[in-house]
């Protein structure tokens, strides 16, 4: 039997759940959403409409796409590659540090699963800004690993104010969005899978590629979406770990609101969301049973 | 299913009640810089005329405007800066002062009044609160020679040592003063100068901050920063290394007044408020706490300290002060126009 | 044995990279300098200063019963919102999870600013409940991703046995359904409560004069210098939450089955 058969097998699906209907038995579990629709039009949707509304008109409430088409402009072109790099290279250096970590918890004997997940949110108690501010005590000329390293009579270490700074900052304040959805999908696989290639003689390495990557891809790109996207937007960390030299896009539309030119803000935030559209669009391909990306 | 809608409905009608304010009285809402004052003075005030301040704070005047302008909060007094009070006053957002109700007026020193002109003509509309210049701080030891010009930020001797200011109109205040313009300007060739020299600059940055630069210059972080007067004194304080000038080529003063918007509700209340701030012994208070320098000369004849009251930081001759201006509001256009420049300027 | 060193120091790296800042915050609430750059001796003084500062116990006092208020009405809509999209066909269920993810995926300065203007079309005056409601709507989406999980791996066939042996399905929920799925409720209200303390932009424009949260309030501080009394905060309210996690989970260590080793 080859080992794809095995993954084709292992989870029959109830007639229930491979329709997701009333998979809990209760015909009538709609009412329950009502409260949730409801809020999700007044404060989800309609704050949206209104960024459109503003997005698509001028000043004097005429139809434009001038505020859309700005981002063609060169600055802010270049400021939407720039962001686009940094989110890139920091996701993927979140997914690389993440992937490992999630696989060792998962091994560990830890009892308690809740408790992995509440020591990688724990940081998150403490301001985010406090904590930012703190890494430049970290990384500064005068900081804590120059002054170790001047001690030791060691080359320093310039990266305060350039943009690896700034890919620090985010894979710092992102990791915990990316470990925590591979974690979860990580434990959620059966054991028995796992051992059953063992013993039809896979090897550590094929096991992996062919049993629990493939397995865990929703985990996945449940965090690349929950670091990506986000990490576009960011102003804060270029500013105090970048030494505000690079302007992102996240910097272009704060200026614009910051100034009151609403419309031009928003006009750029529409675009931005064409990104979240599409990772919207990747994950549900992904998750073909609708299940949601999930964190835990 | 009846418990459960019960117990959602007692959540939302609680949650929602716990937002309804207590309304009693005699109020004034004051909308202020962070750690601008000396919260004492509030208490104070409150005992005296039995009004209770609500104290809100704010770190930037843009993040204060678009909560006044969209008035989606109703304040009563407002400490706006110099070319902000004017884009209020151009946007019809202010109430004019009756100066009948603000008589420590008088103890506002003169020249103030008049800088003040240059953004508030008549001064209708504001009562100057604190007031600076922005000029240049250094670190003796890292240095070689003394530092009187602009130019040294354009130095490539010291590259990689430079804390520019993050902020448009400074920046560009310090470009175009040492081109010899005016701060004010709207000529594009000016400006396009200005620009190409910020360019220039930009290699030679460690990085531009504003706040950030106190701490930075105090550990020896850099050599050279650009910093506002009233934060000279307390860095100076801390890191004897570090000296303050305002360079020969001019420099931008800058004015933080007391405006009452449009759509406050406790006018009244609002102007005993600004007359107090006003009073001597309590400008005293909040110059003591906040070490901005203070326009008010009743308070400055207090002053105990004699090297404050002297402190050429604190209070500079008249001959620094002539050399330098206060900003003006250009309009939205031109704000624009300064903001796309300096987003050119951060290139790579 | 090599493997086990080098899995266990890699765990021990990214903790230390997680955690590396709070220490610092953590030694400079004990810096009599204020400014950061500075180490100008030991010192207790700002925590003591910390409890007379009315106006830092306001922001602290506020901070929590938003997080708390936000987090706990955001797990109950987000809960049920959970049951009812896990029991929808496709479609409508891929609707929702879509818009569930925008709050989240938005970027904050968008929210934030969509929702002041809703606030102010609407003539609603800010205050405590506009940033109350703001919280609630960015908190509902990660209490619905943390708890539908635990809903999928429910086995259906308990809640049917449980109505047919005479429970009402309100009894048959709360008896059986919750104790299940409870893990992820928890975390989703705990993940509520994470983000709605470190929220700022989306709190500074939808706040009231009034209020002031811990992340606004800190803000506003930047430009003059942060008081060392945040630092003193910051370190008592960690500690705090260190401390109860640890005895949460000494507690549930004694009730857990061993798991079966891969």
């Amino acid at each position: 039997m080859k080992i794809r058969n095995v993954l084709n097998t292992i989870t029959p699906k109830t007639p229930s759940q491979k329709n997701g209907a009333g998979s809990l038995g209760i015909r009538n579990t709609k009412w329950l959403s009502f409260p949730y629709i409801l809020w999700m039009v007044g404060f989800i949707i309609i704050p949206l409409i209104v960024i459109l509304y503003y997005g698509l008109t001028t000043n004097d409430k005429l139809l434009t796409l001038d505020n859309i088409k700005s981002i063609l402009d060169p600055i802010n072109l270049r400021s939407l590659r720039l962001a686009l790099e940094l989110s890139f290279v920091s996701t993927v250096i979140c997914l690389l540090l993440a992937y490992p970590l999630a696989m060792i918890l998962n091994k560990s004997k830890m009892k308690s699963n809740s408790f992995i997940v509440m020591i990688i949110i724990l940081p998150m108690w403490m301001n985010f800004l406090l904590r930012t501010i703190a890494w430049q005590n970290i990384l500064e000329r005068t900081g804590i690993i120059n002054t170790v390293l001047k001690f030791f009579n060691l080359p320093m270490l310039n990266i305060i104010n350039t943009p690896s700074a700034i890919i620090l900052g985010m894979v710092y304040n992102f990791l915990p969005f990316m470990v925590l959805p591979i974690y979860n999908v990580l434990i959620k696989i059966d054991k028995d899978i796992i051992n059953a290639a063992r013993d039809l003689g896979a090897n550590s390495i094929q096991t992996f590629l062919k049993i629990i990557l493939p397995l865990s891809l929703p985990g996945v790109i449940s965090g690349i979406t929950m670091v990506f996207v986000p990490s576009l937007t960011t102003f804060v960390i270029s500013n105090i770990l970048g030494g505000s030299k690079i302007v992102l896009i996240g910097n272009v539309i704060e200026q614009q609101f910051r100034i009151g030119n609403w419309h031009a803000g928003s006009g750029l935030s529409l675009v931005l969301m064409i990104f979240i559209l599409i990772s919207m669009a990747i994950l549900s391909k992904y998750d073909k049973e609708g299940e949601g990306g999930s964190i835990w | 299913m009846k418990k459960y809608i019960g117990l959602t409905a007692l959540l939302i009608l609680m949650t929602l009640l716990a937002g309804c304010a207590k309304n009693d009285g005699n109020k004034v809402y004051v909308y202020n810089w962070g750690e601008y004052i000396d919260y004492e003075t509030l208490d104070i005030f409150t005992e005296e005329t039995g009004i209770t301040v609500v104290y809100e704070e704010y770190e930037l005047n843009e993040d204060m405007y678009p909560k006044v302008q969209s008035g989606a909060v109703s304040y009563d007094v407002i400490c706006p800066s110099d070319y902000m009070i004017q884009k209020m006053i151009e946007n019809d957002l202010l109430h004019p002062l009756n100066f009948d109700n603000i008589p420590n007026i008088k103890y506002i020193d003169e020249s103030y009044l008049e800088s003040a002109e240059e953004f508030d003509p008549g001064n209708k509309y504001s009562v100057p609160y604190t007031w600076g210049t922005l000029g240049i701080l250094y670190n003796k030891s890292m240095v070689d020679e003394p530092i009187d010009s602009w130019g040294v930020l354009f130095d490539e001797k010291y590259s990689g040592e430079i804390l520019m200011i993050d902020s448009v109109r400074d920046a560009f205040a310090i470009a175009l003063q040492y081109l010899g313009y005016s701060l004010n300007t709207t000529n594009e060739a000016e400006l396009e100068e200005a620009k190409a020299l910020l360019k220039n600059q930009y290699p030679l940055v460690q990085a531009y901050v504003v706040d950030q630069v106190r701490d930075k210059m105090i550990g020896g972080e850099a050599a050279i920063g650009v910093i506002y007067s009233g934060e000279a004194i307390y860095t100076s304080r801390e890191n004897p290394d570090l000296e303050y000038v305002v360079p020969k080529e001019g420099s931008n003063v800058w004015i933080d007044g007391w405006v009452i918007p449009k759509n406050s509700k406790n006018k009244e209340n609002a102007e005993a408020f600004i007359n107090f701030m006003s009073r001597p012994d309590i400008a005293l208070m909040n110059f003591n706490e906040i070490t901005y320098s203070t326009p008010n000369y009743g308070a400055w004849d207090l002053i105990e300290d004699e090297e404050v009251k002297n402190s050429p930081v604190a209070f500079p001759s008249d001959e620094i002060l002539d050399r330098c201006t206060a900003f003006r509001y250009l309009g939205e256009e031109m704000e624009a126009n300064y903001i796309q420049k300096w987003n050119e300027v951060k290139g790579e | 044995m090599v493997k086990k060193f080098i899995e266990r120091f890699y765990v021990g790296l990214i903790l230390f990279f997680l955690y590396a800042p709070i220490i610092i915050l953590i030694i400079l609430s004990f810096n009599s300098s204020k400014s950061r750059s500075k180490w100008g001796g030991f010192t207790l003084h700002w925590y003591k200063e910390l409890f007379k500062n009315q106006s830092i116990m306001n922001a602290l006092y506020t901070t929590l019963i938003i997080a708390f208020l936000s987090a706990l009405v955001a797990t109950i809509i987000g809960t049920a919102a959970a049951i009812a999209i896990n029991s929808m066909k496709k479609t409508p269920r891929t609707i929702m999870i879509a818009i569930t993810n925008i709050p989240m995926l938005n970027a904050d300065i968008v929210t934030g600013i969509s929702l002041m203007l809703l606030f102010v079309a609407m003539r609603y005056t800010l205050g405590f409940t506009s940033v109350l409601i703001s919280h609630i709507t960015f908190n509902i989406p990660y209490v619905i991703l943390s708890v539908m999980p635990k809903l999928k791996q429910l086995n259906p066939h308990t809640f049917e046995a449980a109505l047919d042996l005479g429970a009402s399905p309100v009894y048959a929920f709360f008896k059986v359904i919750l104790p299940d799925i409870f893990p992820g409720v928890l975390t989703g209200f705990f993940l509520a409560f994470t983000m709605s303390l470190d929220d700022f932009v989306i709190t500074h424009f939808t706040k009231g004069p009034e209020i002031n949260t811990l992340s606004t309030k800190i803000y506003t501080e930047v430009r003059k210098g942060i008081k060392p009394e945040i630092y003193a905060l910051s370190t008592l309210m960690f500690i705090a939450v260190l401390l109860l996690l640890v005895l949460i989970n000494r507690r549930n260590a004694d009730k857990r089955e061993p798991i079966k080793k891969v």
